[in-house]
């Protein structure tokens, strides 16, 4: 059951909620930094469906795991929902168009990753003929544990926070761990992005079903929903939406960086430890964000897969922010052209957060099933810091969520002593940068710490291969 | 707005994270600096302008000592970091107001060229280098560096409280040597160094660097609790001798201002515990059974070489480390 230690919690918080006063309790973890939320551009903007794209570029891997394999042709006319992509093996989901048209080229095409990978192009004929077998699944109560699972494998779900991991596979935890708990994660931490935000304001219910759904599948009792505190409308609406429904417990989370990280999560809500190199599951626990349990909602509700996301495209460098609802397969290009284009002089395009996403060198790679966000900022703001000698002020140190010593890690890794770094627990390290963010020196520490782990593991996978 | 074609400019590609907080090395020296403010001025107050005038002379051979040494060794000059300054300060918070300027000068470069630059510069130190310039001006010049003066114009002679505890109460009132009261070892409006003798004014620099997030409570109160602590004990349980040691010395300016050096002391909250800790035993063996009357200086600086084994054994346990099982 993992190891449980004690967590640094604030007992209850108390909500008002149109005269009756609603206990909740605000929870947290040790170690993290307060990052600018930079969230008001867009966090009272409701969700806007974007414009229909003409092209779209749906790569073959947007998750963790094997590539899928496509199972169209050029040529093929495909509809709105239609399998397009079959998953290969276990750890691998399919993938599905979200336009109607045909199929004008498969090939490997440039993606927020950073590399080129399979992706099938489909021109849309602008019609949006739905495919044939897309129809409701039934009520919670009518489906089975293997029957739910099976719609969220089919419907090709994956994380939707940014890392994207087949959520079946989170659903499947190996036959010795007993998972006792679901948890569902609208942290949010990372400062801009806000679509995990207006998806709780504008449909709770979805992520509440989805929640019930997960439930069911892992045929657990407990279920909580852990939101931040900069949120308390969201708080509110979850908690209403939630009230009555036996088993879950909506929690506030103080608003500190990393606080939507799985671990840091996992003990805020439970008090449990994942051991260090184990799974959620080793602690009795499945994580997964509000963004996944509202998808799972709509692929039971309505038997669409998913074929679109929330994006919130925001940051100095964009005229007119947003959180829109766009279709996977979708250029950056255009979402950016229609938030008003870019402003001023670019420095970043950034898929995800300040804080974890990755840069982007062209504007011409689709969003994708993890794509949280598009966040563009300017020359000014882009610059890179120059970084001085370390003053060994241990601020690093204090905001580690691991309590790892990002400044001796670092200081091993640029010396290249990668055996030094992996003996100081560099493998347990989560890359949630907030060493990095905090270091009055400027150096960079998770940055290095980065190049350590791979090292590390190459090194491994060539003592295996041996 | 809209329309306009985006081109595929020159976007910078780099590794998260894209934000950094505006924490620079220039604003924490800067905040030390002003936290250091109260104290130069309770030390000119008591001990004249003079203060003043050894004070910049400290700092001016501090940075200028610094990017003489970056410019030889061909590294870059980075004199507006300002923990040059800071050195330099602090070098004249701890002699006396009556030193001659040159001999501070020569504490000065010692600190910067030998004890910080032979080391590698800003952070690679392994012992405080404004304790080590001090440390070096008491073995070269004894007599001038405990040439005390009682505060006032007069500059008359004057022994330092740890003096007069050490040469005993009695026989200090028989020689004609004014017990101090605790309210003016308080305040400060008794001999000592420069920057040490207003307990007031330097627990109102370090509300301010624990305010700014500067430093961290754990090395100062572990440090002056264990002095409180062992001058009980070692005082005969009395609790006069308790807080007349808190008081009198260096104490509040080593713990505050020295001890809690980045480069030279623990970087886990426990190893920093430890270091407060030994700090204070130290101090307190040196003043109570030792040859001179104060002990913080050399404490710290003997902490200051203990620290690279204190951060080896007190690593923090790993997030999600499993205990072994016995």
């Amino acid at each position: 059951m993992g190891l449980v230690t004690p967590n640094w919690q604030v007992p209850i918080l108390i909500y008002k909620l149109r005269g009756e006063e609603l206990s909740i309790r605000i929870l947290t973890f040790k170690g993290g930094t307060h990052p600018p939320h930079s969230k008001k551009a867009t966090e009272g903007l409701a969700i806007e469906r974007a414009n229909e794209p003409k092209v779209v570029v749906i790569p073959m891997q947007q998750h963790i795991g094997a590539p899928c394999e496509p199972i169209v042709q050029v040529g093929d006319e495909v509809k709105v929902g239609q399998k397009i992509g079959e998953a290969k093996g276990f750890v691998s989901s399919p993938v599905h168009s979200g336009v109607s048209g045909k199929v004008t080229a498969i090939e490997p095409r440039l993606y927020s990753g950073g590399t080129a990978v399979t992706c099938i192009v489909i021109e849309s004929d602008m019609k949006n003929t739905i495919s044939d077998d897309i129809t409701p699944k039934g009520s919670l109560s009518d489906l089975s544990a293997e029957d739910i699972k099976n719609i969220i494998k089919e419907a090709g779900i994956v994380g939707m926070g940014g890392a994207a991991f087949p959520t079946h596979v989170k659903l499947t935890p190996p036959p010795d761990k007993k998972v006792d708990t679901v948890i569902l994660n609208g942290a949010e931490c990372e400062p801009y992005l806000t679509s995990d935000h207006r998806l709780m304001l504008e449909h709770p219910e979805e992520v509440v079903f989805g929640l019930q759904a997960l439930m069911k599948v892992l045929g657990v009792k407990k279920g909580y929903i852990g939101i931040e505190t900069n949120k308390p409308d969201a708080i509110e609406k979850i908690f209403e939406m939630a009230k009555g429904i036996e088993g879950i417990e909506v929690v506030a989370l103080k608003t500190k960086y990393p606080q939507g990280a799985e671990k840091q999560l996992i003990h805020a809500c439970t008090n449990r430890e994942v051991p260090s190199g184990g799974l959620p599951a080793d602690a009795g626990v499945v994580v997964n964000n509000v963004g996944t349990a509202a998808a799972v909602a709509k692929a039971i509700m309505t038997g669409m897969p998913l074929i679109e996301r929330i994006v919130t495209v925001t940051g100095q460098g964009v005229n007119n922010p947003g959180n829109l609802m766009v279709k996977i397969g979708t250029s950056f290009r255009e979402v950016i052209e229609q938030c008003g284009g870019l402003k001023g002089k670019t420095g970043k395009v950034i898929a995800g957060g300040p804080m974890m996403g990755i840069t982007q060198f062209s504007l011409d790679v689709p969003v994708i099933k993890g794509t949280s966000g598009i966040l563009v900022l300017t020359e000014e703001e882009a610059r890179l810091p120059e970084p001085t000698n370390c003053i060994r002020c241990g601020k690093c140190v204090e905001a580690c969520p691991i309590n790892l010593m990002p400044v001796n890690l670092s200081a091993y890794s640029l010396a290249n002593k990668h055996e030094q770094a992996e003996a100081l627990n560099a493998m347990d390290c989560i890359e949630c940068g907030a060493c990095s963010f905090v270091c009055p020196a400027k150096r960079p520490l998770v940055e290095s710490i980065r190049v350590s782990k791979r090292e590390i593991l190459a090194r491994r996978k060539k003592a295996q291969s041996k | 707005m809209g329309g306009k074609e985006l081109e595929n400019t020159k976007f910078l590609v780099s590794s998260s994270p894209h934000i950094r907080s505006g924490e620079t090395t220039q604003r924490i020296m800067l905040d030390v600096i002003i936290a250091l403010m109260p104290a130069l001025f309770a030390g000119v107050f008591n001990f004249g302008f003079g203060v003043l005038t050894l004070t910049i002379t400290a700092v001016i051979f501090s940075v200028a000592a610094e990017a003489a040494m970056q410019k030889i060794l061909g590294k870059p000059i980075t004199v507006n970091d300002l923990s040059a300054v800071v050195t330099g300060i602090l070098i004249a918070f701890n002699v006396p107001a009556t030193l001659p300027l040159w001999i501070i000068a020569v504490g000065s470069v010692f600190a910067i060229v030998i004890a910080k630059h032979c080391f590698g510069g800003l952070g690679y130190n392994f012992i405080n280098p404004a304790l080590a310039g001090r440390a070096m001006l008491l073995a070269s010049w004894p007599v001038r560096m405990t040439n005390w003066v009682a505060p006032g114009v007069d500059a008359v002679s004057s022994a330092t409280p740890l003096a007069i505890y050490k040469w005993g109460f009695q026989e200090a009132s028989a020689a004609g040597q004014a017990i101090p009261s605790l309210w003016n070892l308080f305040i400060g409006n008794i001999g000592g160094c420069i920057g040490e003798t207003s307990a007031l004014a330097l627990l109102i620099g370090g509300a301010y660097l624990l305010y700014r997030k500067v430093i961290n409570p754990r090395i100062p109160v572990a440090y002056i609790a264990t002095v409180a602590v062992f001058s009980f004990l070692f005082g005969g349980f009395d609790p006069f001798s308790m807080i007349y040691h808190i008081l009198a010395g260096g104490l509040f300016l080593g713990a505050i201002f020295m001890a809690t050096d980045y480069s030279t002391s623990p970087i886990s909250e426990k190893g920093q515990i430890i270091f407060g800790v030994g700090c204070g035993f130290l101090t307190s063996v040196i003043r109570f059974f030792g040859g001179y009357p104060e002990g913080v200086s050399y404490s710290i600086l003997l902490m200051n070489v203990a620290t690279p084994l204190i951060d080896k054994y007190t690593m923090p346990r790993k997030f999600g480390e499993v205990k072994k099982s016995a």
